[in-house]
């Protein structure tokens, strides 16, 4: 599958070798205006991508009926802070984050740990049928999750899983992506290194503890940023498993407060929405570098 | 390979060999096996069952009778799972174009050395990491007819009548197309990005000693250059254009705001007969539907690659 066509490619800022004397475009005028035009449209789509996200962070210092003002205003009149304190108090929020949060942190310990260590096997052991093993792992890339969802839910509903937290778990520890974004990275590590570590008595298992997880820490992360971001995300998953509200994430928290209330406090919704965002905004923030690394290598999940 | 040969001195036996074999597959899958064990039940159980489900009348309360091709007889029959087939290819039709144009676009301009590059990078990515649910409900109040932002806007640029939007028959669709390439471009941006960056700058050079203009270098150059991510890139945007589903749930719930059903899709048809209205079987057989749009289209755009690349 043309997935795998993609290598490892330097895309972070910090890998560009900056205006060096490679060529020196700035000369020309054609160049110039082409810089000034350039410039202009990355502006505007930089307004574009973040201005939803100010009028949002300031609505919900806003007074509810102020949000939706004629003419309409960016900044609030004045300071409403206590959207935050009523939210955390009067709704469900707090228990919602730590719902979200157990499960974000959950899911993506097992989906590195189960990834990285299939990987190592898919990338390093060779034996009769593993190719095709990988194949089907590729395969279900192409299906849809929406398409066997309810196959899937009348087996976990068997099981008794359903409305438990653990129906998430189980739902999104064992993807494929993790095994094949760590097989691409494993695979890049020479052979010399572990040949070198079996010379020196050590097993395959702990050639993945010792030298490969540690070498790997690039790839590691940006599956850990995926992993817990989407599953931080995830909206659909919740919304069919996980059905009394003290079990809810906090994207059926915030997607309650719209459905309940006909006349939803607009305010109110705004200082949710920005709740949820702000967690994974500091993640990514963090490990933005690993994280378009990541996905620049891998190509996948979507 | 060397690891396997170098146990062995000189050629090895063939006993010898199939010792090797057995011991290297018990390994491979004490590997595999734990991630494994999940994905079976999770995802190949489930994939294969869905086949014998949609043959049954499946519902919440137990088992299912088998009733051979009748859910498939019924679907083809419904005027909901029509609108929401048509509806969801129309939404990719709209969505996987716009999104390659942009994204690629975006990327362009990001290869570039212009001041500021990495801090649009960083912001151009930033809608991907935001959930659906919080971008729905910003657009949706953005996009509100009367008060939201973006028809005072319309309206100050002269305007008269701007689009009710997502409450509009003709307008809920584009809406959505624009709020999820808005969504999605950040992250084609990055694949692009990437793809551009193995394209040999010597090409450049070359193509410019030859007297080529930008229009011609990206032609004769970009395009070619970055076939295997634009090939990457459309597989993936297709897929996740036809089962679109969350921003269409929460921006209209039962394909209810929007008149005439105009934004029911697939996914949520699937959804709306299974887990609302509890027939298993016959949502499975939507969820048959959907499988095959996404494996054929899958299959035509690997034959056209293939073709091209041969």
């Amino acid at each position: 599958m043309a997935v795998t066509e993609l290598v490892v490619v330097p895309s972070t800022p910090s890998d560009d070798p900056g205006p060096g004397p490679r060529v020196d475009r700035s000369t020309r005028p054609a160049s110039r205006l082409g810089r000034v035009v350039g410039s202009i449209l990355l502006v505007a789509f930089a307004l574009a991508l973040l201005v939803p996200f100010f009028w949002m962070v300031l609505s919900s210092f806003k007074n509810p009926n102020e949000v939706f003002s004629v003419p309409v205003r960016l900044w609030p009149e004045t300071w409403h802070w206590e959207h935050y304190v009523e939210l955390w108090t009067d709704t469900g929020m707090a228990t919602w984050l730590r719902n979200t949060i157990f499960l974000s942190t959950v899911v993506t310990f097992l989906q590195v740990l189960t990834g990285s260590f299939a990987a190592y096997g898919f990338a390093k052991v060779r034996f009769p049928g593993r190719d095709v093993l990988f194949l089907l792992y590729l395969g279900t890339i192409a299906v849809p999750w929406q398409s066997y969802m309810i196959p899937q839910y009348i087996m976990l509903a068997q099981f008794r899983l359903t409305n438990t937290l653990l129906a998430i778990i189980v739902l999104q520890a064992f993807g494929a992506f993790g095994v094949f974004l760590m097989k691409q990275y494993f695979e890049s590590i020479p052979e010399e290194l572990s040949e070198a570590a079996r010379i020196d008595g050590l097993n395959e298992y702990s050639i993945w503890a010792r030298i490969m997880l540690p070498l790997s820490t690039p790839a590691l992360a940006s599956l850990a940023l995926l992993t817990f971001v989407n599953t931080w995300n995830d909206y659909l998953g919740p919304l069919l498993y996980l059905r009394s509200k003290e079990n809810w994430t906090v994207q059926l928290g915030l997607k309650n407060f719209v459905a309940n209330n006909l006349e939803a406090d607009y305010a109110m919704l705004f200082t949710g929405l920005t709740i949820s965002v702000i967690p994974i905004a500091v993640i990514f923030l963090l490990g933005q570098r690993f994280f378009v690394e990541g996905i620049a290598t891998s190509g996948l999940k979507g | 390979m060397t690891s396997a040969v170098a146990d062995g001195i000189g050629t090895p036996s063939p006993r010898r060999r199939s010792k090797l074999v057995l011991r290297n597959t018990l390994l491979g899958w004490s590997f595999i096996l734990p991630n494994f064990i999940g994905f079976a039940l999770i995802t190949l159980v489930p994939v294969v069952s869905l086949f014998y489900v949609s043959l049954t009348d499946y519902n919440v309360f137990g088992k299912g009778e088998f009733i051979g091709f009748e859910n498939f007889q019924k679907l083809v029959a419904d005027p909901l799972f029509h609108r929401s087939f048509i509806n969801t290819l129309y939404f990719a039709v709209l969505h996987v174009p716009l999104t390659i144009v942009v994204s690629l676009g975006l990327a362009l301009l990001l290869n570039t050395k212009l001041r500021g590059v990495a801090f649009f990078r960083t912001a151009a990515f930033f809608p991907y990491i935001t959930s659906i649910v919080a971008i729905a409900l910003v657009w949706n109040l953005l996009f509100s007819p009367d008060f939201g932002p973006i028809n005072q806007f319309l309206r100050f640029l002269g305007i008269e009548n701007p689009p009710g939007w997502l409450t509009s028959q003709d307008w809920a669709m584009p809406a959505i197309v624009i709020i999820s390439t808005w969504r999605d471009m950040g992250y084609y941006m990055i694949l692009f990005l990437a793809g551009l960056q193995t394209v040999p700058r010597e090409l450049y050079e070359a193509a410019r000693v030859d007297g080529a203009n930008a229009l011609q270098r990206f032609w004769n150059v970009t395009l070619p250059g970055i076939r295997p991510t634009m090939f990457l890139v459309t597989v993936l945007l297709t897929i996740a254009s036809l089962k679109i589903f969350d921003l269409i749930i929460v921006l209209s719930p039962g394909g209810t705001q929007a008149p005439n059903q105009a934004t029911v899709v697939l996914s949520q048809f699937i959804y709306q007969k299974g887990f609302i209205e509890s027939k298993f079987g016959y949502a499975s057989a939507g969820a048959v539907a959907l499988f095959l749009v996404c494996i054929i289209a899958t299959v035509v755009q690997f034959l056209i690659n293939k073709k091209r690349s041969a």
